[in-house]
This record gives C-alpha cells, structure tokens and sequence, in this order.
C-alpha cells in the first residue's frame, strides 16, 4: 500500500448555500502527474485554495507529507513542500525575473532577519536562481523585469518560482492559461520532465494537454469527484461524458 | 454614583452615539462600496453647520434654515464628488489619503475665508431651548432629545432603504462585491455619486444638529472624522448595522467612561493618582476597546466583505 | 543605484554640509536652526517611507513615534535627567516598543482597514499626551537640551546641526543597506505581491512588523532631536495632519527612494515658511491663506507627480517604480 503523498478526506466547503466542494475524497500518489478537471463552477479553484492554505474547509482532512495540513498556514505549507502556480499569474512585476526565482529561494534559505549583505548580488540566491530559470528555458532572460516578459514567459517564471522552493508536491493552477499552441507543447514537455522527482495536481482546461501529461484524472463536478482513474477509462465513463466531456467536446 | 447624573449621562452617551452614527454611516457605505477613503468627510459635518447656521440666520427660522441646508448640502455632496472624487476610485489608498487630505485643507480655508476664523454662534430657538422633566427630577434638555429622535428616525429611514428597497439591494451588493454590481450592468456611476451625496447629507445634518452644541468653526469636522473610522473598524466596513452598533457603543463607553473611570479607580489608587490616571485613560478608552476588538475579529463585527 | 541617482544623493547631502559655514559667513544663524528642523523632519519622513514606499504600508500615524519620542526626552528632562546618552537611547526604545505593538495589532489588517487603525492609534496617543496634566498637557512644557557628557554642546547651534546631519547620514546609510539586503527585499516583495511572497514560503506579517518597528524607531530618534531643537514638547507634534504632512514630504520628494524624502521634507517645509510671503506680494494679506494654495497642490501632485522630485532629477532612470536604492 502506497502511502499518498496528498490525501483529503471529507472535504466540506461552503459559501452560504452555494456548496463548493461536497464531501470530496481523493487520494495522490507520490510521482504521479494527476488532473483535476470539471466544468465551470465545478469547484475546482476552492478546491486548490484548500490545498494551499489560503481557505480553510468547513469539514474533513487534509494530510501532506505525514501532517495535517488541514488549518496549516500558507507560508507553513510551502515549508513542509507544497508549492502552488497561480492561475492569474502572479509574480513580482516590479523584479527582474532572476529577482523573482531568487525570492523563491530566500524564502526556504533560512529567515531573512539579514539586514547588512545586499541581496541582489548575493551568490547563494543568485546562482541556484540562474540554473533554475535555465531549467525552466529562462536562462537568458534573467535581467528582464519581469512584467517585460510575454506572457507565456511569465507563466514559466510562475512554474520557475514554485520549483525553486524545492517542494515535493506541486499545485498547478491552470499553467496553460492563455497559452498559444507553441507556448502549451513547449509547457508540456516542461512538466512531462518533472514526472517522478515531483508530484503534480495539474488543473486545467486544456484537454489534449491533460491527456498528454496525466497518469490518472480526477473529473469533479459540483463539488464531488464524480470519477477518477487512468485517462483512458475517464474518457470512456459515461457519467463523465455526460457530465463535463460531452460539452467539451461541443467546445473543441 | 448619583443614579440621576448617572442616567443623565447614559442618555448624553446615546445622543453622542447616533451623532457619530449619521457621520459614520455615509462613510461606511463609501468605503464599503467604492472602496475609498475619504477623509474629507469630516469636512461635510463642518459645512452642514456653517450652512445651516447661515440659512436660519437669513429665513430667520430653526427649521426652515435646516429645510434649506440639507438639499444644499446633498448638491455640494454631488458636486465634490464628480468634480473631486470620481477621479480617486480608480487610484491606490495613498493617492486617496492625500487627495482627500488635500480637500480638507482646501475646505477649511474656504470657510476662513467666506466666514472666517472666528467660530460662529449657532443659537437654539426657544422652543427648542428648554428643559424637559420626563423622568421626575431629572430634567433634560429638550433638544439633545430631539437629536436623538431625529438620529433613530434617520437611521430607521436608513435601515428601510437598505433592506427593503430596490436602492439599498444594490447598496449592500455594491458594498459586498462592487465589481458585480458594475459587471450588471447598472449605471455604478450615478450609484456611487447618489450614495456619496447622501452619505454628505446625513454627515451635514449631524453637524447641523451639533451647531447649538458645540462651536461651528473652521476644522471642527476632524475629530468627529477620527471617530467615526473607530466606529467603522468596530463595525466593519460597509455596514449599517455594524455602523449603528458599535456608534452607540463608543458613543456610550466615551461618555460613560470619562464619568465612571476615574470613580472606578478610586477604588483602587488613591485620589490624587486616580484623578491624574482618570481622565487619561478616559480619552484612550474606545481606541483601546478598538484594540480590543481588532485582536478578536480584525475584519470588525460585522463586515460586510467576504473578501 | 543609478549614477544619476547617486550624484543626486551626494550633491544633497554636500548642501545640507555647507550649510553652516554658509550661514555663519553671511551672518544669517537663523537658517541653521530651520535647516535643522528640515533634517529632522527629513529623517521622519526617510523612515515613513521605508514602510511606505518600499514596504507599501500606508500608516497614517507616523507622527505619534516622533512624539514618543519627544515626550521621551522631555518627561527625562522634566525629572532632572538631562543625561542624552541616557535620553536618545530611552526614547527610541519607548518608540520602538510603541511601533511594535500597534503595528502588531494593525498589521493584522490590510487596505483601508490599516489606515484607519493606525491613525486612530496615533489619534489614541495624541489624546493621551494632552491628558498629562502633569507634562504640561494641552500647552506642553519646556525641557532642557540634552548633555553629551561635554562631548558635544547642544547649546551651541553648530554642535545641534552636525549632530542632526550626522544622525541623517547615518540614517540613510544604514536604511541604503537595509532595503538591498534580503530582509529589504522581503519588505518590497510582499508590497509588490503579498500573496506571492506567502505562497513562496514567507510569513510576511513578521517582517512587516519588524519593519514598522525599524522605522517607528528612528522615526523616535527624530523626535528626540525635535525636542531638543525646540526646547519644548507638547501634543501639537503627534496631531494627525503632521502625520498627513510627514507623508505629502515622502510623495512629494520621491516615494520608494530614499533622498526622496529628504528633498520632500525641503520642499515643504521651505513652501510652509515662503509661500505666505509670496502670497503676500501678489495680494496683500493673501498670506494667511496659504492652505487655499497648498490643497490643490497637493492634489495635483498626487494625481500628476509621478515620482516626485526625485523623478525630476532621475527619471530617465527607469519606467515602472522599481527601487533599487
């Protein structure tokens, strides 16, 4: 038995009568790349806000890496290795984009009561900064402000700032967000290659990427997971096609 | 503790509350729903009572000066806030404190200039001047009574437009999320400007009602505008009831306090201290109250936000 | 920093060097004393906008550290302890425990929430100061200049103006190293996305605080030195509008820098002092209506003054307001 890396039991949300996520059970695998999908209002956005900290459930569990995270702060989480992308980007617009993966960093290096060496030159946050944007296909975009980059730049610093947290688990919010053909193909073989030193809870929108990256798939609707399983006997599920696949395909 | 003085001042608490009420309640609704900060607001409670003492000079009548001075005050109202204010919404917190800032600098000067330094005598009709013995032996002034009637009649008004008509609905909407309300559709603009002016008028009408009380002079609206955002952080922001609330509260824990603490540490000190240490603390009391509060529920009693 | 913006620190720091000689030179005493006041407001005004500028808190009760900090030496004074080595370091601590538990409990909030609180906080403070009967109350009380063990008179106007200057230089110095070291950059991250910064493993409430602390601090030391120029404290100095004031010399001189604010403090505290005067020539007794003036400046400034005084100088520098001071 394979001890989850992200488990939730239970999970009640909701805004006065508007029942967000209605006892929702799910299990992560270690390694694994699983996708949450659903329609519009299927919850999924409370759901990630759950995960990372910035809401916490009415009922029900959340266990990460051996501790209950349930009512853990946010800051506290990204410690423990939970890292989150967001789906509206959401950088450091006024730093360059080695600044910004150079935070990511000083954030796990230990507090930062430090007040007399600057910062910006300092090579323990500048060096592993420069490799991770490399790693992520930056690597000569360091000196850029980073609200200059295009927008599928921007999305990769995102992916750039959570990896550099070193965490174990990732919440990617939408990270094909407003992304052209190149941009998504270019993001897939991205989070294809962190399969394996990572865990992945991948939201998103974009069928052929979701189908391209996910080991298992999770389909929620209205707040409960209605089927989760490998891509292929999702597809085939006749509750899920009702539900979600048939109007995507509509879409398509 | 003269259970008369004591009654006495339970109802000065009261008046001073539903006072703090009407200024506060317009200055809730527009950071509610504009997310604004306006410090001019105090600058409204100030020429509500130079208008108002103006007019029942010249119709020589108590009445119809206030008849005159409210709709004069809701004009200024929308007037300061197309020309002044419409272009602050769209700007940071910063901006808005030191634009508004600016405005009470500009507002206070045109009254030294129009009606100069010296503060004005805003004197009660005899009518309204005497005393009333509705509890045996202990007389109270008719007219702080008045003001308390006038207050609960206007917050009872307030009250039925917000729950109750089309208006108020789009009020607390506006109030709990403003960019839906603007994404409705509804014409957010007229909105905001008929909220403010009306906010202005109920700031206006407080200051025209404390013009017999205290004196009618150039900055005399700041203070009242200092207390009234401890009322709205007690409150939360947004909210009537909240703001109703917690103004009666510090209305009645200012008054109260300044009456009963020094007794209260009596007990505990001797005299001399207690008469140094009373009064101190006295002034402190609704900012430490505040404090209080701010530990348990930071977003206030009753805020109006999800967010 | 940019060469620019060096040059521009440098030359203003040489001005405010010179003054003396100059003064003495052209027999004219009284502009040191005003140009000290103009340094102390000026390190009000640097240490608002640490927490301001760089770290987007928009505190509204800045005044009331300089008044702790005041009142710190004048209450010392008033019970015989003239002893500075005594006094400075009393009143910034009593500022600093100050700052740090109401901005403990402001920082709690955020947006308008925050900015009313903190200037209730300092309206809290102003009420209790005029409270102190025995500290002169209302009408506040004279206190002595402080001793430096005979290091240094504070009576001799020179000796006061170089001690204020190098308490300035100081000042910026050690902030010139704060804002770029990693606890800087902590402060002017979690302006720019706070969000960001705690989803990145930040507790920034923590560091917030021990900025607001920082700078209540030295905004206490400023209020030490107020106390000795005037040879007075009173309540007047912790009334919100200086807090407002203090604030217009931040956005005037230059947000987000740190000259800025030196410039700032120039600039207004020389309008307060000549704009009556020049109103006067134009319209007689116009003067006493400066405010009529200084409002819809300060308006204009704030809609159209991008980047204050500072930009002025500097602004081929950079487009989007990213410090690097």
């Amino acid at each position: 038995m394979i001890e989850p890396a992200l488990r939730i039991e239970g999970l009640c949300k909701s805004f006065g009568s508007l029942v967000a996520t209605d006892d929702l059970h799910l299990d992560i695998l270690p390694g694994e790349i699983h996708a949450i999908i659903g329609p519009n209002g299927a919850g999924k956005t409370t759901l990630i806000a759950q995960l990372s900290g910035e809401l916490r459930p009415d009922r029900g569990r959340v266990t990460f890496a051996g501790r209950d995270i349930t009512s853990m702060s946010i800051p506290a989480r990204s410690a423990l290795g939970l890292a989150r992308s967001f789906q509206i980007t959401s950088i450091f617009q006024d730093f360059t984009a080695l600044d910004n993966v150079a935070l990511a960093i000083q954030a796990h290096a230990g507090h930062s009561f430090r007040f007399w060496r600057p910062a910006q030159k300092d090579p323990a946050l500048r060096d592993p900064a420069q490799a991770a944007l490399e790693h992520i296909g930056l690597g000569d975009r360091g000196d850029v402000p980073a609200a200059n980059l295009s927008h599928g730049e921007q999305r990769q610093l995102e992916i750039a700032m959570a990896l550099a947290t070193e965490p174990s688990l990732l919440l990617l919010d939408e990270p094909m967000a407003g992304m052209g053909r190149d941009e998504s193909t270019r993001m897939v073989e991205l989070l294809q290659g962190l399969r394996g030193n990572h865990t992945i809870v991948l939201i998103e929108h974009d069928m052929d990427a979701v189908f391209a990256l996910a080991d298992r798939i999770t389909v929620l609707v209205y707040g409960r997971a209605i089927a989760t399983g490998a891509p292929a006997q999702i597809r085939a599920d006749a509750a899920v096609r009702a539900a979600y696949l048939g109007t995507e395909a509509a879409d398509a | 503790m003269d259970p008369l003085l004591l009654l006495e001042q339970t109802f000065n608490g009261f008046q001073f509350g539903i006072m703090l009420f009407l200024i506060a309640a317009g200055l809730t609704l527009v950071f509610g729903i504009m997310d604004m900060v306006n410090l001019a607001h105090g600058s409204l409670v100030m020429v509500g009572a130079y208008l108002a003492t103006t007019f029942i000079e010249w119709t020589g009548s108590f009445i119809g000066g206030l008849a005159l001075a409210i709709p004069a005050t809701f004009a200024i109202g929308v007037l300061v806030e197309i020309v002044a204010l419409r272009t602050l919404y769209r700007r940071n917190h910063l901006d808005q404190v030191l634009a508004t800032f600016g405005l009470i600098l500009f507002f206070n000067e045109i009254v030294r200039i129009v009606w100069g330094p010296i503060s004005l005598y805003s004197g009660l009709p005899d009518y309204l001047s005497g005393q009333v013995e509705f509890i045996p032996g202990a007389p109270y002034p008719v007219y702080r009574l008045i003001i308390i009637a006038v207050g609960l009649a206007v917050a009872a008004g307030i009250y039925l437009i917000v729950a109750k008509t089309r208006l108020g609905m789009l009020i607390r909407a506006g109030a709990s999320n403003n960019e839906m309300v603007g994404a409705l559709g509804i014409n957010i603009k007229s909105l905001f400007t008929f909220v403010f002016a009306l906010g202005a008028v109920f700031a206006g009408l407080a200051g025209m009602m404390l013009g017999p009380l205290t004196s009618v002079e150039p900055g005399m609206g700041e203070p009242w505008l200092i207390q009234a955002f401890v009322v709205i952080i007690i409150g939360g922001i947004g909210s009537i009831r909240g703001a109703f609330i917690a103004a009666i509260l510090i209305g009645m824990v200012d008054t109260l306090g300044r009456v009963l603490l020094p007794e209260f540490l009596r007990v505990f000190v001797a005299e001399a201290a207690a008469d140094t240490a009373g009064p101190a603390l006295a002034s402190m009391l609704i900012y430490i109250l505040m404090a209080a509060i701010l530990v348990v529920r930071p977003q206030g009693l009753f805020p109006a936000r999800n967010g | 920093m940019t060469k620019r913006q060096i040059w521009l620190s440098l030359i203003t720091l040489v001005l405010f060097a010179i003054v003396p000689p100059l003064t003495i030179i052209f027999d004219q005493p009284f502009y040191m004393d005003m140009m000290a006041r103009i340094m102390i407001f000026a390190m009000a005004a640097v240490s608002l906008d640490l927490i301001l500028g760089y770290g987007g808190m928009v505190s509204f009760g800045h005044a009331a550290y300089m008044g702790v900090g005041a009142y710190a030496v004048g209450i010392l004074s008033y019970y015989g302890i003239d002893n500075g080595f005594l006094q400075f370091p009393l009143a910034m601590a009593a500022s600093a425990i100050i700052g740090l538990a109401f901005g403990a409990m402001s920082l709690r909030t955020t947006g308008v929430y925050f900015i009313m609180i903190t200037l209730a906080f300092a309206q809290m403070l102003y009420f209790f100061a005029i409270s102190l009967e025995e500290f002169g109350g209302d009408d506040g009380m004279s206190s002595m200049r402080s001793e430096f063990a005979g290091l240094i008179d504070l009576n001799d106007s020179l000796q006061f103006y170089y001690l204020v200057f190098i308490c300035l230089g100081v000042v910026l110095y050690l902030l010139h190293r704060l804002v770029q070291s990693r606890f800087g950059m902590v402060i002017r991250a979690a302006r720019s996305n706070d969000k960001r910064m705690q989803a990145v493993g930040f507790s920034t409430y923590r560091y917030k605080l021990a900025g607001f602390t920082i700078a209540a601090t030295i905004c206490g030391l400023a209020g030490a030195l107020f106390a000795n120029l005037n040879e007075f404290v009173s309540p007047d100095v912790m009334h919100w509008t200086h807090s407002g004031e203090i604030m217009i010399m931040v956005i005037m001189g230059g947000i987000g820098t740190l000259i800025g604010p030196v410039l700032g403090a120039s600039a207004f505290l020389l309008l307060e002092e000549y704009l009556p005067e020049w109103m006067d020539m134009v319209m007689k007794d116009a003067g006493e209506h400066w405010a009529i003036i200084m409002g819809p400046v300060l308006i204009a400034i704030v809609l159209f003054g991008r980047g204050g005084i500072h930009a002025l100088f500097t602004s081929k520098a950079k487009a989007k307001g990213g410090n690097h001071d």
